[in-house]
């Protein structure tokens, strides 16, 4: 609760701004890209990009020269943990979307398209040569036969690999703590390193899924939730194997200490974060 | 600590000079509120201008103005700019003028996100806008934006889908900044049970947004793969189920018509007891019925699904949990009427609002459990009843909350008193008009007219015809509404006292008017006497 | 249709006041019409009470509300000198109002629940129709009734041409001027093949689109349902009284979702008999699908299947 020391408001800030021309540039150039191969889209949408990245080095830059000048009070740092605590679950709720379309699958429209209980009309009148199976692409055989992605290959693997990860950010946490710098550099090193395996492997699975398994976005339910669930959660990885490494650099520069390092902390929670999404798909996706 | 640096920066409580750094670089909850409020306006007028085509168009039968398509894009964007344009924002910037104010607090807790929030709206409904001047046209196929049809439409579907993302962004991170502020920004002595209302209606509304809105994303993000990259979410003969994309979006889509209510819920609680001079009754009761209000509204999306074929016990568990919603409905209703008994009431335009909105919005939840009776709603379904429902929900109820306000905090924000007069002729237009508008439009549903038709059989034409009468009345009236904010601010000439009202209780009351550019540089001492509830026996 | 708009405004009184008092039961559309029609089937009877009882319970809530409310603004008013008390709680009364309006729900629930029950009950169901929507019109194909196979019935069903002559934007025919035979304005109503139903049988329809999500409602039958692109819904009726029952499709499904109307030609079962027998051996007609093709024969698309 709040503390009878004055309150810290920033003054007045670009890069909000930045980051509006960076968001506008990026979708709009998105959008028309998606419509035109050719056009003003692509190049749009990689301008939005640079100027998005341009907002976040800066917007990151002045708050972490106001923490180093020691204006933030208790208050400002609690709000900031609010700020991404709940950014963390608004994110949850995001994949939630995702696994609700994977389970409201799985559990209800494809069994009824293949004439369980409630669909038994359905299948009756209009996929009668359907029946129920997980994975499938559909009655209509959409995308054309494929493999499902195993279980026990490389998405083993990546699941070693972040849990491991998991581990490693949370010694080199206990080591900022505790002050032994060098084993926080070394395992924070650790940590985004295996972060950048993972996304490697997933890309390998993906090569193989397209190349060998035939499995495509276009493979009907499973090939969609598929791609979408590892997507969304490889696109996190990325995120926030990039803000380890901004991370690690600020660490070599001797940022943060024992009971300063809010950077830090806000980083680890997204690791653990994207690491039990990763859990539920290992479960969800890959092995049942 | 450095402390000295933020203490003088606050030595200067005046803006900041020039346009650019003032309001595109502001981090000031007074300056962004405002913006929150011009925006909205702008966004109801535009919206309203294409309410007014519609109704245009449907004043006699056969096609006078416009051809079906583009009938569909108006209703579309009508749906799509009054909900993300005109009220969420309106809700948000209010919030950001009062919680500050009422909580003691120095600021939004994250004023640069603050900032960003707001612009990220005018880039949203650019992106959503210019879809009018694509070949394809504007999306077209209703703001539920339902597949297969959504599908159809050309290029417009990727503008579409972005700028839901685009405001869904700006919307997460206002939700968060609102809690924050909430949470952790309150003054020493405003314990959670002291707040007002309108701060705990906000507070459970934050919660609402952060919780469905990503959902939304994901939903629209689903739509954008199945057009684009051949996905088959929702496809049957892909094993996927169109009826899946109506799930999801109206798990986001029920909470979100409270995410519409409850703020307005707020603004009531604080505006009856003022001009009763009464306390609220039943302080917790109040608080609890939001909470159970925001919870009840997870379990009850299915009740926009009651004619896709859902097996009978899923109808019959939606139908109740949605029937259930009335009773902590009720309580505020019943608790509203309770402030007004053996109080002292008088009628300035904000109680004359509020009072109306007790009435009307009532008469909407009335339709509302109607529809939730699921063989009549069998009948009801995609007809104006269904219309007719919402709009007293939503107009007499979520934008007569707004105006209330508006007329109820001016004076705080301005310095000035605006013209009860011509409030007054404001409120009685407006409400004889509106009910001319939508009274009408349920019997049309009853009768059979199905919703989203730019034609219909001649048996329709009359009530037709008076709805839009009253349609253009109610239009007209509102440019009374800009007239008298902007006669207020820069002309009136009756100066407003700190406390404005007479019954009024609160911090925010307790600050000069206008409220000073930053209100507080510490967190003041607050004594519960200051507070409308300030007394824990409530 | 000045003129005609004179003597309409003076019906106007009259049919308003028939409206409200008399449970008027309209078969189709009516000007001035401000009820739900009572319907020609069991089940549209039963909606229509639960739409009057939860009517009249919403009526008579208001009236307790809003009375109370009144008297508040009349007897309290600062300007006759009303003093403010400072109470501002009381249990019992909030226990009351908690309680109360659950009873009331539940009042409303049970029977909702009855009905709904029985009207998503289709089994032994002595015909069978198969209804499939498309842009802009609906396939009726009979598949089965008293039990054997039904075989090469089925027809579209599209927007006659009066009202699609007077539908298009600045036509020279008046919406007005649509008319059936016996002088009922059909505007948008109307089709050039009705779907012709046997009364007093239960008839049990299977009901999917063939592009978009459509809606087959006949507000007579007292139901609507979702016509949707690769799955298969299914309700049923069973008319009473010979007639022509008028409806329209009831979920946006692109330009044209105005004017694609549904029409039921409920006829005694021996007439209907005869209609089916010329129908069987009459080649003409296009062949039954089973599968969700479209009328001309190119293969639209349930979804992208195919
Ligand atoms: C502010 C927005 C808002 C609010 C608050 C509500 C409130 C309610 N709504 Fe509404 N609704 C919409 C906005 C809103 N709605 C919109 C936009 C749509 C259409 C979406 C679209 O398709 O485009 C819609 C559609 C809609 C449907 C689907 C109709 C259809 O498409 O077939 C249903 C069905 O159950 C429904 C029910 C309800 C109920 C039961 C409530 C309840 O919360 C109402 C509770 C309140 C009261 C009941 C009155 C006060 C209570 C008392 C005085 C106590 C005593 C009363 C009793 C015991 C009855 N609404
Ligand atoms: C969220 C709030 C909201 C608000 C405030 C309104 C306000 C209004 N709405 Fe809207 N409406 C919706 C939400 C809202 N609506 C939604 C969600 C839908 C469903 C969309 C869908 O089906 O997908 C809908 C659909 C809808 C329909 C059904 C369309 C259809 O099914 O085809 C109609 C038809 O009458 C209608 C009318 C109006 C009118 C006349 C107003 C009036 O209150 C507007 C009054 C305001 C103004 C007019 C602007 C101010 C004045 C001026 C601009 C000056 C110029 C005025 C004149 C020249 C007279 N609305
Ligand atoms: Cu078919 Cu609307
Ligand atoms: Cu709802």
């Amino acid at each position: 609760m709040a503390q009878r020391s004055a309150y810290f408001i920033p003054t007045n800030s670009p890069w909000p701004m930045v980051g509006c021309v960076g968001i506008f540039c990026t979708l709009f150039g998105a959008a028309h890209w998606l419509n035109h191969s050719h056009g003003i889209g692509q190049p749009l949408f990689y301008a939005g990009i640079a100027v998005l990245l341009f907002m976040m080095f800066g917007w990151f830059r002045s708050v972490i020269h106001e923490s180093l000048k020691g204006n933030y009070n208790d208050q400002v740092d609690t709000s900031f943990r609010m700020g991404m605590m709940w950014f963390i679950f608004s994110e949850v709720m995001f994949f939630g979307a995702f696994f609700g379309a994977l389970f409201y699958a799985r559990i209800l429209s494809v069994p009824w398209i293949g004439g369980e209980g409630h669909g038994i009309l359905t299948n009756a009148y209009l996929w009668p040569q359907y029946s129920p199976a997980w994975p499938t692409n559909g009655p209509a055989n959409i995308g054309g036969d494929f493999q499902p992605m195993g279980a026990w290959g490389l998405a083993l693997l990546n699941t070693v690999l972040l849990l491991t990860s998991s581990v490693t950010v949370t010694i080199a946490h206990h080591a900022l703590r505790s002050g032994h710098r060098g084993r926080l550099k070394v395992f924070l090193a650790l940590t985004f390193i295996l972060g950048a395996l993972f996304v490697y492997s997933q890309a390998n699975e993906y090569a193989e899924a397209y190349e060998h398994l035939n499995l495509t976005l276009q493979s009907g339910i499973y090939g969609s939730t598929f791609f979408l669930l590892t997507g969304f959660h490889g696109c996190h990885v990325i995120i926030g194997t990039t803000m380890l490494i901004v991370i690690w650099i600020r660490v070599m520069k001797g940022h943060f200490d024992k009971d300063n390092h809010f950077a830090f902390e806000a980083v680890a929670w997204y690791w653990h974060f994207v690491d039990v999404v990763w859990l539920n798909l290992f479960v969800f996706v890959y092995v049942l | 600590m450095a402390h000295a640096a933020t203490i003088d920066h606050h030595e200067d409580h005046g803006a900041p000079k020039g346009f650019v750094r003032r309001w595109l670089m502001s981090t000031n909850h007074k300056d962004i509120g405002t913006m929150y409020l011009i925006f909205s306006c702008t966004m109801f007028f535009i919206g309203g201008t294409f309410a007014m085509l519609i109704r245009g168009e449907l004043f006699e039968p056969g096609l006078q103005l416009m051809q079906p398509v583009f009938f569909n894009e108006l209703t579309t964007m009508h749906g799509l700019i009054m909900i993300f344009g005109a009220i969420m924002p309106a809700f948000v910037g209010l919030g950001n003028w009062m919680i500050p104010m009422m909580v003691g607090a120095g600021d939004m807790a994250l004023p640069r996100m603050n900032n960003w929030s707001f612009w990220l709206l005018p880039v949203a409904f650019i992106v959503l806008l210019s879809t009018f001047l694509l070949p394809s046209g504007a999306p077209a196929g209703g703001w539920t934006m339902y597949p297969p049809l959504t599908l159809q439409m050309g290029d417009t579907v990727a503008f579409l889908i972005f700028f839901v993302h685009i405001a869904g962004i700006s919307s997460i991170m206002g939700a968060i900044n609102i809690i924050a502020t909430i949470l952790n920004m309150r003054a020493p002595g405003m314990d959670l049970l002291k707040m007002p209302i309108f701060v705990w209606s906000w507070l459970i509304t934050a919660f609402l947004l952060l919780a469905v809105l990503p959902v939304l994303a994901g939903a629209v993000t689903m739509l954008l793969t199945d057009k684009y990259f051949g996905t088959s979410f929702f496809n049957a003969a892909g094993g996927g189920d169109p009826v899946m994309y109506q799930h999801i979006f109206w798990f986001f889509g029920h909470p979100e018509v409270y995410i519409m209510i409850l703020p307005a819920f707020g603004i009531v609680s604080e505006i009856v007891p003022t001009f009763s001079r009464k306390p609220l009754f039943g302080y917790k009761a109040m608080v609890y019925a939001l909470a159970c209000i925001a919870f009840l509204s997870f379990m009850v999306w299915a009740h926009h699904m009651f004619t896709v074929g859902l097996p009978v016990g899923a109808e019959l568990f939606f139908m109740y949990a949605t029937m259930l919603i009335a009773v902590p409905t009720g309580v505020k209703i019943f608790n509203w009427v309770a402030t007004m008994w053996r109080g002292s009431l008088s009628f300035e335009t904000p109680m004359l609002f509020a009072l109306a909105f007790v009435v009307l919005f009532t008469l909407g939840g009335f339709s509302g459990i109607m529809l939730a009776l699921v063989p009549a709603d069998f009948q009801y379904q995609d007809t104006y009843f269904v219309v007719a429902h919402f709009h007293y929900v939503l107009v007499t109820g979520s934008a007569f909350a707004i105006m209330a306000a508006v007329y109820y905090w001016l004076p705080k924000w301005s310095g000035n008193m605006y013209s009860e007069r011509m409030g007054k002729i404001h409120f009685w237009i407006s409400v004889i008009s509106v009910n001319v508008l939508y009274f009408p439009q349920h019997f049309l549903g009853l009768a059979g007219m199905p919703r989203r038709i730019p034609d219909y059989n001649v048996a329709f034409a009359d009530f037709n015809m008076i709805s839009s009468i009253g349609g253009f009345v109610f239009g007209a009236a509102q440019l009374l509404l800009v007239y008298n904010v902007i006669h207020c601010v820069y002309f009136a000439r009756k100066r407003a006292t700190e406390r404005v009202w007479e019954g009024a209780h609160g911090l925010e009351w307790t600050v000069p008017s206008p409220a000073p550019h930053h209100t507080f540089a510490m967190p003041p001492v607050i004594e519960d006497s200051q507070l409308a509830h300030g007394d824990t026996t409530h | 249709m000045k003129s005609a708009g004179i003597t309409r405004w003076t019906k106007a009184a009259l049919a308003m006041a028939t409206a409200l008092f008399a449970t008027a039961a309209w078969a189709n559309p009516e000007a001035w019409q401000m009820t739900m029609p009572e319907g020609v089937t069991q089940s549209s009877h039963e909606v229509y009470n639960l739409f009057l009882i939860s009517f009249w319970v919403c009526v008579g809530i208001g009236i307790v509300v809003y009375g109370v409310m009144v008297i508040a603004m009349i007897r309290f008013r600062k300007s006759k000198g009303a003093v403010a008390e400072k109470w501002s709680h009381n249990a019992k009364l909030e226990t009351i109002w908690t309680i109360i309006p659950v009873l009331i729900l539940a009042g409303l629930a049970w029977p909702a629940s009855g009905v709904l029950t029985k009207m998503a009950d289709t089994t032994d169901s002595a015909m069978t129709i198969k209804v499939t929507g498309y842009q802009w019109l609906w396939r009726y194909d009979y598949i089965d009734y008293m039990g054997k196979q039904v075989d090469k019935v089925g027809f579209v069903s599209r927007l006659a041409k009066s009202s699609n002559l007077a539908r298009q934007l600045d036509s020279s025919h008046s919406p007005w001027d649509v008319k059936s035979k016996s002088g009922y304005h059909t505007y948008l109503l109307n089709v050039d093949k009705p779907l012709v139903l046997p009364v007093g049988v239960k008839i049990r329809f299977l009901i999917t689109g063939g592009d978009v999500i459509h809606s087959w409602w006949v507000p007579d039958l007292g139901w609507k349902m979702d016509a949707i692109p690769g799955i298969v819904n299914a309700a049923w009726t069973e008319i009473k009284k010979p007639g022509i029952y008028r409806g329209q499709c009831a979920e946006l499904c692109g330009k044209d979702h105005s004017a694609m109307p549904i029409v039921v030609k409920a006829v005694p079962k021996a007439q209907f008999n005869r209609w089916l027998a010329a129908h069987e051996s009459d080649a003409t007609l296009d062949k039954v699908s089973r599968t969700a093709k479209a009328p001309d024969g190119k293969a639209k698309t349930a979804g992208h299947q195919g």
